[in-house]
């Protein structure tokens, strides 16, 4: 008898409108991509929360580690002059 | 619908477990620091052993109560009175089905597989709320889950939307948003039979009579037997204490009660005006205890129909995995 675990785990990614990103909603299990997103659709847009849906096969999510935050985000940690607050911005100069 | 944390004993979950886990002590005071400035912990961070386990069991237990909660409500689909009561209870009972979901894939999140859950489930080995082992025997009794179980999982699950495990808690959100519905929906039936036929308002008392006390039990044990709320409480997985919340519903509700021109089955109810609340009667927790167990008026009932459900429902799920392989091998070709 198939269980459940025969049914992969997808990812659920929806667009609730127009101009947004799709955002991670949740996961589902699914035989196959129609499932996936026809389970995704019932699970998750009950009630008109979507205009769009991505699935995608968890086991093909590739994660940063978490243990590894430190040094893999380290490049960005010192370089405050990417923000423009860095720059004064002299008195006189109304709009800038 | 809701759950709190269950443990099957009579014991209000005493026995502690044998074996404890030495964690790494540097490890486990960075942790306790990030959860105490409210931080959120995600799936692939490190946690303490212990709060992993005790989340796969509290949001386990949660989906498990969603998904049994829908047998009750599911007995009178076919029996509604209306098409527009029929149209409802069945979005209702769906929704459920979808906070069952969204909480499995919650736990799931934590390495526990669904398959462990649902085998959990059907073997008895897991719990779920006790409420759902009551029976459904009225349509008003339709409207007394909606108003009052939904409303004690509102109080319950509003302020788990900030509890400190980031999948749970997103859960949660999406939960609350639906749960209104639930509840609104459940006092109008209320309201119209109090408002009803004499037969009518008899039916909405007794179903209030029937559902006040395990709805003020779907809280959990008091405090003071309640022993892991001290740490559930200092990892944020729990936010407030069953009895705070017990009181709060208590207050909430009794003034729709009284709209309704129903009495609450209570000798004890009565205004405290020194603490801004109602004082109520003692709880039947030997009750409590023994439907915990497993001894409510229709457990095995509810486990039957889910395992029923479950053996029935696996030629659909042969069929989608024969047809994806076919499809895959036809993509291939």
């Amino acid at each position: 008898m198939a269980d459940i675990g025969d049914l992969s785990l997808w990812e659920v990614f929806i667009r609730t409108k127009g101009g947004l990103s799709h955002r991670h909603a949740g996961s589902v299990h699914a035989a196959d991509k129609r499932m996936a997103l026809e389970a995704a659709r019932d699970t998750y847009t009950r009630r008109m929360e979507g205009v769009s849906i991505w699935v995608v096969p968890s086991s093909q999510v590739s994660a940063s580690d978490p243990d590894e935050y430190d040094s893999f985000f380290e490049p960005a940690k010192d370089k405050i002059y990417r923000h423009p607050t860095f720059y004064p911005v002299p008195d006189e100069i109304k709009n800038m | 619908m809701y759950t709190t944390e269950l443990k099957s004993g009579s014991d209000g979950g005493k026995k502690r477990s044998k074996v404890e886990i030495v964690e790494d002590p540097a490890k486990l005071a960075a942790f306790e620091a990030r959860v105490a400035a409210d931080e959120f912990i995600e799936a692939k961070d490190w946690m303490p052993e212990a709060y992993r386990k005790t989340l796969v069991r509290q949001i386990s237990q949660h989906a498990h109560s969603e998904i049994v909660g829908m047998l009750p409500e599911g007995n009178w689909l076919r029996r509604a009175p209306s098409l527009k009561r029929k149209a409802i209870l069945l979005a209702k009972i769906q929704d459920e089905a979808g906070h069952g979901l969204y909480l499995y894939s919650a736990a799931e999140t934590l390495g526990t597989p669904r398959d462990e859950m649902i085998e959990a489930l059907h073997s008895g080995k897991a719990k779920y709320s006790t409420i759902f082992n009551y029976p459904t025997l009225t349509w008003a009794d339709i409207g007394a889950i909606g108003w009052l179980v939904d409303g004690a999982a509102i109080m319950n699950q509003v302020p788990l939307q900030r509890t400190s495990y980031g999948p749970y808690a997103r859960a949660m959100v999406r939960v609350c948003k639906e749960e209104s519905f639930h509840q609104r929906q459940g006092y109008e039936i209320m309201t119209v039979m109090a408002n009803g036929t004499d037969a009518q308002k008899r039916m909405a008392q007794d179903a209030l009579n029937r559902w006040w006390w395990p709805s003020l039990m779907m809280f959990g044990p008091p405090d003071d037997s309640s022993p892991n709320t001290e740490r559930s409480m200092r990892w944020r997985i729990k936010r407030d204490t069953n009895d705070e919340l017990r009181q709060l519903f208590v207050d909430v509700t009794v003034p729709q009660a009284e709209y309704l021109n129903l009495s609450i089955p209570d000798a004890d109810l009565k205004f405290n005006k020194e603490k801004d609340g109602y004082d109520f009667g003692e709880i039947d927790w030997d009750e409590f205890y023994a439907v915990v167990r497993g001894e409510g008026p229709v457990a095995k009932e509810r486990i039957k129909a889910r395992t029923d459900a479950w053996e029935e429902g696996a030629w659909v799920r042969e069929a989608a995995m024969v047809h994806a392989q076919k499809q895959s091998k036809k993509d291939a070709a």
